[in-house]
């Protein structure tokens, strides 16, 4: 494609969340019928990135953007999506967002419906008109051949299989006059091989008829084989804008996880000096065999496991492969199966009540819908679980049959967790709610602390927590691994944090284990279990993309 | 001036606004030539009558089942206590302990299906809670039509069909918490000291529940139900647990009702009767999904007080008697307050 | 051939049900077949109007629109000033409907814009909103008229000089619309004008579904978080079924008065959110999907239903208030049950959207997890 003038041109894109920067001097540029694949670990900045492209609300109601963005030569400021939509820039995004009860013509023209004309128009405005079927099935058949597959016009969403919906999604992208670019957000996550193979073929057709496309995806595979060119963020960075016919998936994934030569060393350096750990090769505490979790958005397959007494395990991946799938499987907070033992003897899945008595606990990623009671005090939400399975600070009455809760033991204990935690609040009896995200972490993992538990999962332990309370989370789960014996599995999306305290790595990509690596494993080796091309290295020279 | 506007936005307007109507009315008392210790005695009288149907409403409340229109079913369980008790032969005191056992028994049995039922229409409870009511109100109708009760003050004349609409307690246990203990001063002051009392014992062993370990579940099922299935509970249980304890407190409440009243109504009696109970605590204070004792007091008091003052000062005012229509714009008015508050936002 | 008799039969149960109750009480009631049919062409004709204004609402995704009852008490005002006022006949009637226009487009734009601050409770907002209007239309009724409202016939008012007395005859309008094409057939007085109405707001159905605003209201009712990121206005396609909903209901109160031919001033209103709710829901419509065959073949069950339990009552245990305990019981319990299977549905629903996020092969076993 001949790259005279780009239709989108990204410069200096910069984004900063209350002081929290995002997205830092990004820039490339999308030629018209160009292929681009855009990629990176989670919180590298793609979706950031989209919502500032897209005009989505949050973003100029968090203080806006720097930089410019020029669509056709032109510089724009969207602030809404449907400006985005009205300049020729369509969005597919990975929930679907469709009306299960209409039928596919209808889905690719909401809101865009074609009318007969009548003089009660004039009269009532344009909403009054009926609807011309037969012009809106012409219109939505263009778009549905653009694509270059069948669809039947008329059969109902709701009947569908997924991969149609898919496709009516993009459709209805497409059905819009103007569309001049499209970004599709992990467009094959929910497809088998032969629709995604079918998707890309589309997408190509589409290429060729001079619709710019970005392309978001782990697949490395895919957006080797598909993309012209392959920008690859980090940190909020543009690392690298490459073309897709002279690179590899192993060199992308090492971009997409390597760090710059300083910090490398530095992170080298801290690896080696750490003590090696008593318990090298501790018993095996925890064994996980065939588990499979139904966890929407973080299905897990098939992980096989085991990790060894005393041990801070780690757990990492891209999002939506499955990482946060296995703690809260195992916890029992969503359907799971396989076999589970915990110090020999199975333990029940399925059953919050059964993994929580047999001493396991959990500091969950969602701590808002999860891990909190947002209305209640802090002394509530530290003592309550321990409370409730352990009998603790409870005042037993009438010989035990009466369990007086104890306002006085639980206020003592939040005020211990409080110091130790720096929890920044005005007491123990402070709503929950109105605590800031990190703090509101802090009192998660009390919650699970207090419970004094052998086996401690902690999901996304750091995550929007500032520098100096990451620090004291993390320092706190490594005195409790080693003062009480507490076996740590941490699930994160920081590959850093993870290779910073545990022992060991698992790394799940499609809801399978990839690999488990040690912490000193070379940084580019986790890179390739990320993206799930240890396995399929494509050559050098690939014969993929356009 | 921002404090003000900040507790009006806290307490509610409407509430604000209903208690400055409250005071007006007591204020006005004295001027337009009615007796205010009447007045206050009335007011007593009616909180210990209606006090423990409110505190009825807390249970579910609290454990996020929404606000309980389908109070009737408790009230169906103390009805069927009251005619057993006299059926069998019961007065006075023991006759309103057997009632109470009885309506318990009900209650439980009432309670533990409904639950049952509520858990299965999580969202939607509160318009099922309703239709539900009014449904058992109307097969309970049918029931006390073909009852084989055989006690003459209770079954028609003439060897009509069935139960009365209306049984007198004249001779039972009528005013028997009233009358307890109870404070005379003057002739138009009575303190009905026994209902009082049985309102507060109520209230106290209800707190005394939520500072349980159970009660503590309870809550926190209510607060984040997410949250409480996270540490282990059985939220399913949680929740009939206080559907049970809500259709309990509904049989005993309708009992304590009726020895004030002085008459057992059934058939379409307990149609409506969940209403002024949802006001009353709505007016307090509570929320949708949370409720505390004060809320039952103030709400309790607000609300009786309302009913007591209204048409006693609009008579002598005004010579006319608004008191239903103001009594159904300011129920109804409070309860479609409570629907349109957005919700906390725990989920 | 046997699965799909089977989908029928679970389908359309309530109905089925209900006609295999009544084809039991119509004999045990004793009650002549001539009779029944001439209630029933009467019923027809005077009730659907009032059960197909609940049509669009479900439509638009708000459930049962128990505030009709707004609409009916707009009507009910409308009637009190024609009487007042001593129109007569046909222009009466289009009167007191035009009358009730404006008030049912403000209480309708004022329950809709309620409706959305307490989106999911839709219904049980407009449940106590109804309670709530009915206050304020008693202060209307019974004290501001004749008082600040200018009351022209003295015999309207209750005799302490103000308010409208208990029972309004509607003599000067009494069944102008039912007589006015007369017909009969085989013995069977048939309004055919009454008739002529409903076929006339039935194609008005029809036609709106097909139009951009109905295909709107079919979005939002269906996903508003869709139709919502589509661009279209949800809040205000929401306002605009209930407000028309509202004014349907409205005329359709007139309707129905001036074949009772009296107004019972506080009460006539009241029930008929709960009979006409309770009426489509036994012609086998649900919260969610409702159409005009329902409202026909439930009427004519619910009256049959009404007509029937006094009498098959009182011969198979001497009471008629059996009867007519029963017939409440029905009309609730079917409400209660629609509920139900509405809000079981639901969950279903949300527990399927989210298996479809699992994406690709899944191990979906059928273990499904425990607890809550």
């Amino acid at each position: 494609m001949d790259p005279a003038k780009p239709i989108l041109s990204l410069r200096n894109i910069g984004k900063a969340f209350y002081g929290n920067r995002v997205l830092a001097d990004v820039s490339f540029d999308v030629a018209p019928g160009e292929i681009v694949g855009l990629v990176g670990e989670n919180g590298a900045g793609k979706s950031t990135l989209m919502k500032i492209l897209f005009g989505m609300p949050v973003i100029h109601e968090t203080g806006g953007y720097e930089g410019a963005i020029l669509f056709e030569d032109r510089e724009v400021r969207f602030r809404t999506p449907f400006e985005a939509l009205d300049a020729g820039i369509g969005m597919v995004h990975q929930e679907f967002s469709l009306i299960p009860g209409f039928t596919t013509t209808e889905n690719i023209l909401l809101n865009r419906e074609s009318f007969n004309n009548s003089i009660l128009i004039d009269i009532f405005g344009k909403r009054i008109s009926t609807l011309d079927r037969m012009t809106m099935e012409s219109r939505s058949k263009k778009a549905i051949d653009k694509l270059g597959i069948t669809l039947d016009p008329r059969m109902l969403v709701r009947e569908m299989p997924v991969g149609h919906k898919q496709f009516t999604e993009i459709a209805r992208e497409l059905g819009r006059e103007n569309v001049k670019l499209i970004v599709l957000d992990e467009p094959t996550a929910v497809l088998t091989e032969s629709e995604a193979e079918t998707l890309l073929g589309s997408l190509r057709t589409l290429s060729a008829e001079g619709i710019a496309i970005i392309f978001i995806s782990h697949r490395l595979r895919e957006v080797v084989e598909l993309c012209d060119r392959v920008v690859v963020l980090r940190d909020g960075h543009n690392i690298k804008d490459l073309a897709a016919r002279t690179t590899s998936i192993k060199e992308i994934a090492s971009l997409m996880v390597g760090r710059t030569m300083e910090a490398q060393a530095r992170i080298d350096a801290e690896s080696a000096a750490r003590e090696e750990k008593a318990s090298g090769d501790g018993e095996p505490v925890l064994t996980v065999e065939n588990l499979w979790v139904d966890m929407p958005g973080e299905t897990v397959r098939n992980v096989n496991l085991s990790v060894r007494q005393g041990e801070i395990f780690g757990i990492g991946g891209l999002a939506g492969q499955g990482k946060l799938g296995i703690p809260n499987g195992l916890m029992g907070l969503y359907p799971a199966g396989g076999s589970v033992t915990l110090h020999g003897e199975p333990v029940a899945l399925n059953s919050p009540r059964a993994a929580l008595e047999r001493r396991m606990a959990f500091g969950s990623e969602d701590r808002r819908g999860v891990g909190l009671l947002l209305d209640e005090g802090i002394d509530w939400n530290i003592a309550f679980t321990a409370m409730q399975v352990q009998d603790k600070y409870v005042t037993p009455l009438l010989g035990g049959l009466l369990k007086w809760r104890s306002d006085a033991a639980m206020s003592s204990l939040a005020t211990e967790y409080i110091k130790l935690l720096e929890i920044r609040c005005t007491g123990p009896r402070q709503r929950a709610g109105t605590l800031s995200g990190g703090n509101q972490q802090k009192v998660c993992l009390a919650k699970a602390f207090a419970l004094r538990p052998d086996l401690l999962f902690v999901s996304e332990p750091t995550r929007g927590i500032d520098i100096g309370a990451k620090h004291l989370v993390l320092d706190t789960l490594k005195k409790y691994n080693r003062e009480y014996g507490t076996t740590i599995i941490m699930i994160s999306s920081e590959l850093e944090e993870l290779r910073s305290i545990c022992d060991r790595i698992a790394i799940v990509y499609e809801g399978r284990i990839e690999g488990i690596l040690p912490h000193t494993a070379p940084v580019e080796d986790f890179g390739l279990l990320m993206a799930g091309a240890d396995k399929d290295e494509a050559p050098a020279t690939a014969g993929g993309g356009n | 001036m921002e404090g003000i506007k900040r507790f009006i936005a806290d307490f509610g307007l409407p509430r604000v606004i209903i208690t400055f109507y409250l005071l007006a009315l007591f204020l006005a008392a004295p001027l337009v030539g009615v007796s205010l210790p009447a007045s206050i005695s009335d007011s007593l009288i009616r909180i210990g009558m209606n006090g423990i149907m409110v505190l009825a409403m807390v249970p579910m409340i609290q454990s996020g089942c929404g606000l309980n229109f389908g109070l009737s079913l408790g009230v169906i369980a103390g009805l069927l206590g009251a005619t057993l008790s006299i059926e069998f032969g019961f007065a006075g005191v023991l006759g309103f302990v057997v009632a109470i056992g009885i309506s318990q028994v009900f209650g439980a049995v009432f309670g533990y299906g409904y639950g049952k039922l509520l858990n299965r229409v999580k969202g939607g409870e509160m318009m099922i809670a309703t239709y539900v009511g009014f449904s058992s109100v109307m097969i309970m109708s049918i029931a006390w039509l073909i009852m084989p009760y055989k006690s003459p003050t209770m079954i028609w004349g003439f060897g009509g069909e069935g139960l009365r609409t209306t049984i007198s307690v004249e001779g039972f246990w009528r005013h028997i918490l009233d009358d307890f203990l109870a404070v005379r001063i003057g002739d138009s002051f009575k303190f009905p000291t026994g209902a009082i009392l049985v309102f507060v014992l109520v209230a106290v062993l209800i707190w005394a529940f939520f500072h349980l370990k159970l009660g503590t579940a309870v809550t926190a099922v209510g607060s984040n139900a997410t949250y409480a299935r996270a540490s282990g509970i059985n939220v399913n249980r949680m929740r009939i647990i206080s559907v049970m304890m809500s259709t309990m407190l509904g049989g005993l409440g309708i009992l304590v009702f009726e020895q004030s009243f002085g008459f057992i109504q059934l058939y379409e009696g307990p149609l409506y009767m969940a209403f002024p109970a949802v006001a009353a605590i709505l007016i307090g204070g509570a929320s949708v999904n949370k409720a505390t004792l004060v809320h039952v007091f103030i709400g309790t008091a607000l609300y009786q007080g309302i009913l007591t003052m209204t048409p006693a000062i609009f008579n002598a005012v005004l010579k006319v008697d608004m008191s239903d229509v103001i009594r159904i714009i300011v129920s109804n008015g409070m309860i479609l307050y409570a629907l349109t508050r957005k919700t906390k936002v725990a989920k | 051939m046997n699965s799909k008799l089977r989908l029928f039969f679970i389908e359309n149960a309530v109905v089925i049900l209900f006609i295999l109750l009544i084809a039991v009480a119509i004999p045990v009631s004793g009650l002549p077949r001539q009779f029944l049919m001439q209630e029933i062409l009467m019923r027809l004709g005077r009730n659907s109007f009032l059960v197909i204004a609940l049509l669009l609402p479900i439509m638009a995704g708000m459930g049962l629109n128990f505030g009709m009852v707004l609409g009916a008490m707009a009507g009910q005002i409308g009637l009190i000033f024609i009487m007042d006022w001593g129109i007569v006949g046909i222009p009466g009637v289009l009167l007191a409907m035009i009358i009730s226009l404006p008030i049912s487009i403000f209480l309708g734009w004022l329950c809709g814009s309620i409706m959305n601050m307490a989106k999911g409770r839709e219904m049980v907002t407009g449940f106590i909103l109804a309670f709530f209007m009915n206050g304020l239309y008693m202060m209307i009724v019974l004290y501001a008229m004749g008082t600040l409202i200018p009351i022209m016939n003295p015999e309207m008012l209750l005799s302490r000089g103000y308010g409208i007395r208990n029972v309004v005859g509607l003599d000067g309008v009494r069944q102008c619309i039912d007589n006015l094409i007369p017909l009969k057939i085989g013995g069977l007085k048939i309004p055919v004008f009454s008739y002529l109405i409903i076929a006339a707001v039935s194609c008005f159905i029809v036609w709106f579904r097909k139009t951009k605003i109905g295909q709107d209201m079919r979005a939002v009712g269906q996903d508003r978080a869709v139709a919502d990121a589509a661009g279209i206005p949800v809040e205000r396609t929401r306002i605009m079924a209930i407000v028309i909903s509202t004014v349907l209901a409205g005329i359709g109160q007139v309707i129905f008065l001036q074949n009772l031919g009296t107004i019972n001033t506080t009460a006539s209103h009241e029930q008929i959110g709960m009979f006409s709710i309770a009426a489509l829901l036994i012609g086998g419509a649900s919260v969610t999907r409702a159409s005009i065959p329902n409202v026909l073949i439930g009427v004519t069950l619910f009256h049959l239903l009404f007509l029937v339990s006094p009498m098959a009552g009182k011969n198979l245990i001497g009471s008629a208030m059996l009867g007519e305990y029963f017939r409440q019981f029905v009309s609730y319990g079917v409400i209660a049950m629609a509920l139900v299977l509405y809000e079981w549905k639901r969950m279903t629903q949300e527990h399927e959207a989210r298996a479809e996020l699992r994406g690709g092969a899944a191990p979906a076993k059928g273990a499904k997890g425990g607890a809550a």
